[in-house]
C-alpha cells in the first residue's frame, strides 16, 4: 500500500462517512453533467467536440459555481432548517405581526412596483418585447388561471382558450375579421366585449362541466381548448381559418384633444400592460381576502362541508372559472391588439399547461407567487438563451424548466411564493391530514 | 319555493308542533338496507337524541335530513319558523341549509387550513350578498357585511368559549375545540335545527360537561332545536328531552330518557341484556372514526 491509494481510500471513506462532503461531490458532479448537456452538440466530423466544447471552456466554472450555490443551500436548510422555521412560525404567530407586516408588504410593492416602472426603460428593444410579450401578458394569464386552480383547485387544462376567445372577440369588434360587427370599435372599447365573451364562454363551458371532479373537468376543459383551436382552423369564413387575421388595430386614445396611439414601440405596450396588471392585482387582491375568495377555499378544502354550511359549490366553482376565463381573454384581446394579428396555431394545449406550470411553480393561490412564478419562468428562458457565457440551446430549455419543476416539487412543493392558506394545507397533507393538492379531487367519500 | 306537504302522520309525535317530520323513510345502497320505512318527528325547540347500534342508520338519517343522500322512498318534511313546510327531499345540501338546518359532522370537517375565526366567518356569510364585483371593487355593502360578519362570527366564538383562539388555525385546535368550533359554523348559517352527529365522540371527561352545557346553551338561549346522535348515554340521557332508538334502519322505541332506559327492546338490541342503567355504552370510545352506514357491528352482544 502506497500513500496514494491510501489518501485516495481516506477521499472515499470521507464521502461515505461525511453527508455535507457527499452531498458537495454530487452537486459538483450535477453541475458538470448540466455543463456538458447544456454546450454545443458533437457531430459526426468531430465527435468529442460537445465534450471539448462544455468541459474545457469557461462556462464550466459556472455551473460548477451553480452546483455549489445549491450545495450551500441545502447544507444551511439542513443544518439550520429548522431554527429558520421554528423562527418564521414565531413571527407569524406573534399577535403584534400584523402591523408591521403591512408596512412592509407595502414596503416591497412599492419597491417592485418602481423597479417595474424604472428599468425596462434602460433595456434594449428586444429585452423590451420580452417584457411584453413573454413576461407581462403571461404575468395576466397566470394571474387569472391562479383563481380557478389557485382559489378554486379546478385543473383547467384548457384555459388559452378564452385567450383564444379574447383574441378573436378584439379581431372581432375592431373589423379585422372576414365577419363584420355593425359597429367597428377603438381596442379600448372592444376589452368589455372581450372580456364579457370569454366570461359567457367560461360560464357556458363551467355550468355544466364544473359537476365533474378532478380528472374529468381536466379532460373536459382539455377537450374544449382542442375545439377551439380547430373550430379557428377550420371556421374559415368566420376567423380567416389557419392563415389567421392581420390587421388587427394597435391601442390608440382621441379623447378630449389628447391623441395618442400605441404603435410597434413596445414600452408603452409595457407601461399599458402593467398598468392593467397592477389593477387586475387589486381587484383580484380584494376578491381573496372577501367572502367569495374564502368560500373557495373552504369548496377546495372540503366540498361536503363546505355545502352542508350554505355555500352553493357550483355557483362559486363557475364563478371561479369564469373569473378566470375572462381574464384570459383579457390577455388574448391585449396580445392581439399588440402584435396585429391572430393565428389558430397560437392557442395549444402545451400553452394551457405552461401557464398552469407557471402558477403552480409560483405557488398556487398566491398572487405574488402568480406574479413572480410567470416573470422568472418566462423571462428565464431567453436570459439563459441570450447569455453570453451560460448560452443555453434555444431547443433544450424546456428540458431544464422540466427538470427544475421536478425538483421543485420534491423540494419546495408549495411553489416560490405560497399562500399561507396553501401552505397550511401542504403541510397538514404530510401529517395526513386531508390532501394538499386539491385538484386531485378525491371525491367527497362517505360523508361520516 | 317551498312546497307545501300534507304533513304526514308521524308514529313519534302527536301534537302539531313539529319541526321536522319524517315519515316512511327508506335507504338502500345497493342490496343493503340502511333505513327502512324510518318515521319520526320533533317539536321546535327540543333536543331530541337518536341512539342505536353502530350500523343501526343514525348517520344515515342525518344525511337524508341534511340532503347529502337521496332516499328511495318517504317524505321529510321541515316546518320553518315562518310557518312554510318544504320536503327535504331531493334539494342540494346548501339549500337543505338555508331552509335551516345545520349539522356538524362524525368526524369533524373544519377547514383546516383556515383560522378558527374564518370557519366561523364562512358560516356567517353563507347568508350574505356580496358578489364577485362587489368583492372586488369593496362597495360599500362589501363592507358593511365584511363588519356584520366579523362582529357575529367573533360573538359565536364567544357563545361557544373560543374567543382566545380566534386566530388560530383549525387544524391546530385540540379534539374538544374542534367540535365546539363545528358547532359555532354550523350555528353562523343561523338554523333553526341543528344536527349533532357525535359531538362527544373523542373528547374527555372534562370536555364532554363542557360540551353539554353548550348544547343547553344553544337549545335554551338560541331556541335552536337539536337533534343528536350520540353514544354516550350518559351525556344522552342527561341531555335529551326524549329519545328515539333505531336499531336495523327502524325506529324500535321513542319515548324520554326515563322509558327509553325501561324500555326491553332498548335494553336487548343496544344495552346489553344486563342492562344496567345509564351505563356508558362500551363502543362509544371508538365510535368516533368509523362510519355508521356499513353495518360491521351490532353493539356489545350479551
Amino acid at each position: 500500500m502506497s500513500a496514494a491509494p491510501a489518501g485516495r481510500l481516506e477521499l472515499v471513506r470521507s464521502l461515505k462517512t461525511n453527508t455535507d462532503a457527499r452531498r458537495l461531490f454530487a452537486c459538483l458532479v450535477g453541475g458538470l453533467v448540466l455543463a456538458l448537456m447544456t454546450g454545443p452538440s458533437g457531430s459526426a466530423s468531430a465527435p468529442t467536440s460537445g465534450f471539448t466544447g462544455s468541459i474545457l471552456n469557461p462556462r464550466v466554472f459556472g455551473f460548477l459555481g451553480f452546483g455549489a450555490a445549491i450545495w450551500l443551500l441545502m447544507t444551511v436548510r439542513h443544518r439550520f432548517g429548522d431554527r429558520i422555521r421554528a423562527a418564521s412560525d414565531r413571527v407569524q404567530a406573534s399577535p403584534r405581526r400584523l402591523l408591521p407586516d403591512r408596512r412592509l408588504r407595502y414596503g416591497i410593492y412599492a419597491v417592485v412596483l418602481a423597479i417595474a416602472i424604472v428599468y425596462p426603460m434602460h433595456l434594449s428593444g428586444f429585452w423590451q418585447e420580452v417584457l411584453v410579450d413573454q413576461v407581462g401578458v403571461y404575468v395576466l394569464l397566470a394571474v387569472g388561471l391562479n383563481v380557478v386552480v389557485g382559489y378554486a383547485g379546478l385543473l383547467d387544462l384548457g384555459y388559452i382558450a378564452f385567450y383564444a376567445i379574447g383574441a378573436y372577440s378584439a379581431a372581432y369588434w375592431t373589423g379585422a375579421l372576414p365577419i363584420h360587427p355593425f359597429v367597428h370599435l377603438n381596442p379600448f372599447w372592444a376589452i368589455p366585449f372581450a372580456i364579457l365573451a370569454a366570461t359567457i364562454a367560461g360560464v357556458i363551458l363551467g355550468a355544466p362541466t364544473l359537476r365533474l371532479r378532478g380528472d374529468y373537468l381536466a379532460i373536459v376543459t382539455l377537450g374544449f381548448g382542442e375545439i377551439i383551436q380547430i373550430v379557428a382552423t377550420n371556421l374559415t369564413g368566420v376567423t380567416g381559418g389557419a392563415q389567421g387575421v392581420i390587421g388587427i388595430p394597435h391601442f390608440s386614445i382621441h379623447l378630449f384633444g389628447i391623441r395618442y396611439a400605441w404603435g410597434i414601440n413596445n414600452l408603452p405596450y409595457y407601461y399599458l400592460l402593467l398598468g392593467f396588471v397592477v389593477v387586475v392585482l387589486v381587484l383580484f387582491r380584494s376578491l381573496e381576502n372577501s367572502r367569495v375568495g374564502r368560500f373557495w377555499t373552504a369548496i377546495r378544502e372540503d366540498e361536503v362541508a363546505a355545502e352542508a354550511s350554505g355555500i352553493n359549490v357550483l355557483k362559486y366553482k363557475v364563478m371561479a372559472f369564469a373569473i378566470g376565463a375572462s381574464t384570459s381573454g383579457f390577455a388574448g384581446m391585449l396580445t392581439a391588439s399588440k402584435i396585429a394579428f391572430v393565428e389558430p396555431g397560437d392557442f395549444t394545449v402545451q400553452l394551457s399547461i405552461l401557464i398552469l406550470v407557471l402558477v403552480i411553480f409560483g405557488g398556487m393561490g398566491s398572487l405574488p407567487g402568480a406574479v413572480v412564478g410567470a416573470a422568472v419562468l418566462q423571462w428565464a428562458p431567453w436570459y439563459l438563451r441570450e447569455h453570453p457565457i451560460l448560452g443555453f440551446q434555444q431547443q433544450d430549455i424546456y428540458i431544464y424548466l422540466g427538470a427544475l419543476l421536478v425538483v421543485m416539487m420534491i423540494f419546495r412543493p408549495e411553489g416560490m411564493i405560497p399562500s399561507r392558506r396553501r401552505r397550511r394545507e401542504i403541510g397538514l397533507a404530510e401529517h395526513g391530514v386531508g390532501h394538499a393538492d386539491a385538484l386531485s379531487g378525491t371525491g367527497p367519500g362517505p360523508v361520516a | 319555493m317551498s312546497t307545501t306537504v300534507a304533513p304526514e302522520p308521524s308514529v313519534a309525535l302527536a301534537d302539531g308542533d313539529a319541526i321536522v317530520e319524517v315519515a316512511d323513510v327508506s335507504l338502500s345502497f345497493g342490496g343493503v338496507t340502511s333505513l327502512a320505512g324510518v318515521s319520526l318527528g320533533q317539536r321546535r325547540g327540543e333536543i331530541l337524541a337518536v341512539i342505536g347500534p353502530n350500523g343501526a342508520g343514525k348517520t344515515s338519517l342525518f344525511n337524508c335530513l341534511t340532503g347529502v343522500y337521496t332516499p328511495q322512498a318517504g317524505s321529510i318534511v321541515f316546518h320553518d319558523a315562518k310557518g312554510h313546510d318544504t320536503q327535504v327531499i331531493g334539494r342540494k345540501a346548501h339549500v337543505v341549509n338555508r331552509l335551516g338546518i345545520a349539522r356538524t359532522f362524525q368526524t369533524s370537517r373544519l377547514f383546516n387550513a383556515l383560522t378558527a375565526f374564518e370557519n366561523v366567518k364562512i358560516g356567517v356569510e353563507s347568508r350574505q350578498h356580496t358578489g364577485p364585483v362587489g368583492a372586488m371593487l369593496r362597495l360599500p355593502r362589501t363592507r358593511r357585511e365584511e363588519r356584520e360578519s366579523d362582529a357575529r362570527s367573533s360573538a359565536l366564538l364567544d357563545f361557544v368559549g373560543l374567543h382566545a383562539r380566534a386566530n388560530e388555525v383549525a387544524s391546530s385546535l385540540p379534539y374538544g375545540d374542534r367540535r365546539r368550533l363545528e358547532i359555532a359554523r354550523a350555528l353562523g348559517t343561523v338554523p333553526e335545527l341543528l344536527l349533532l352527529d357525535e359531538p362527544a365522540a373523542g373528547t374527555n371527561p372534562s370536555e364532554k360537561v363542557d360540551l353539554a352545557a353548550l348544547i343547553r346553551r344553544v337549545n335554551a338561549d338560541m331556541g335552536v332545536s337539536v337533534l343528536l346522535i350520540e353514544h354516550d348515554m350518559r351525556l344522552v340521557m342527561s341531555l335529551a328531552h326524549r329519545i328515539i332508538v333505531l336499531n336495523f334502519g327502524r325506529v324500535i322505541a321513542a319515548g324520554s330518557p326515563e322509558e327509553i332506559q325501561r324500555n326491553p327492546a332498548v335494553i336487548e338490541a343496544y344495552l346489553g341484556s344486563t342492562g344496567g342503567e345509564g351505563e356508558t355504552s362500551g363502543g362509544a370510545a371508538d365510535a368516533g372514526g368509523r362510519p355508521d352506514a356499513g353495518g360491521d357491528t351490532r353493539g356489545e352482544e350479551p
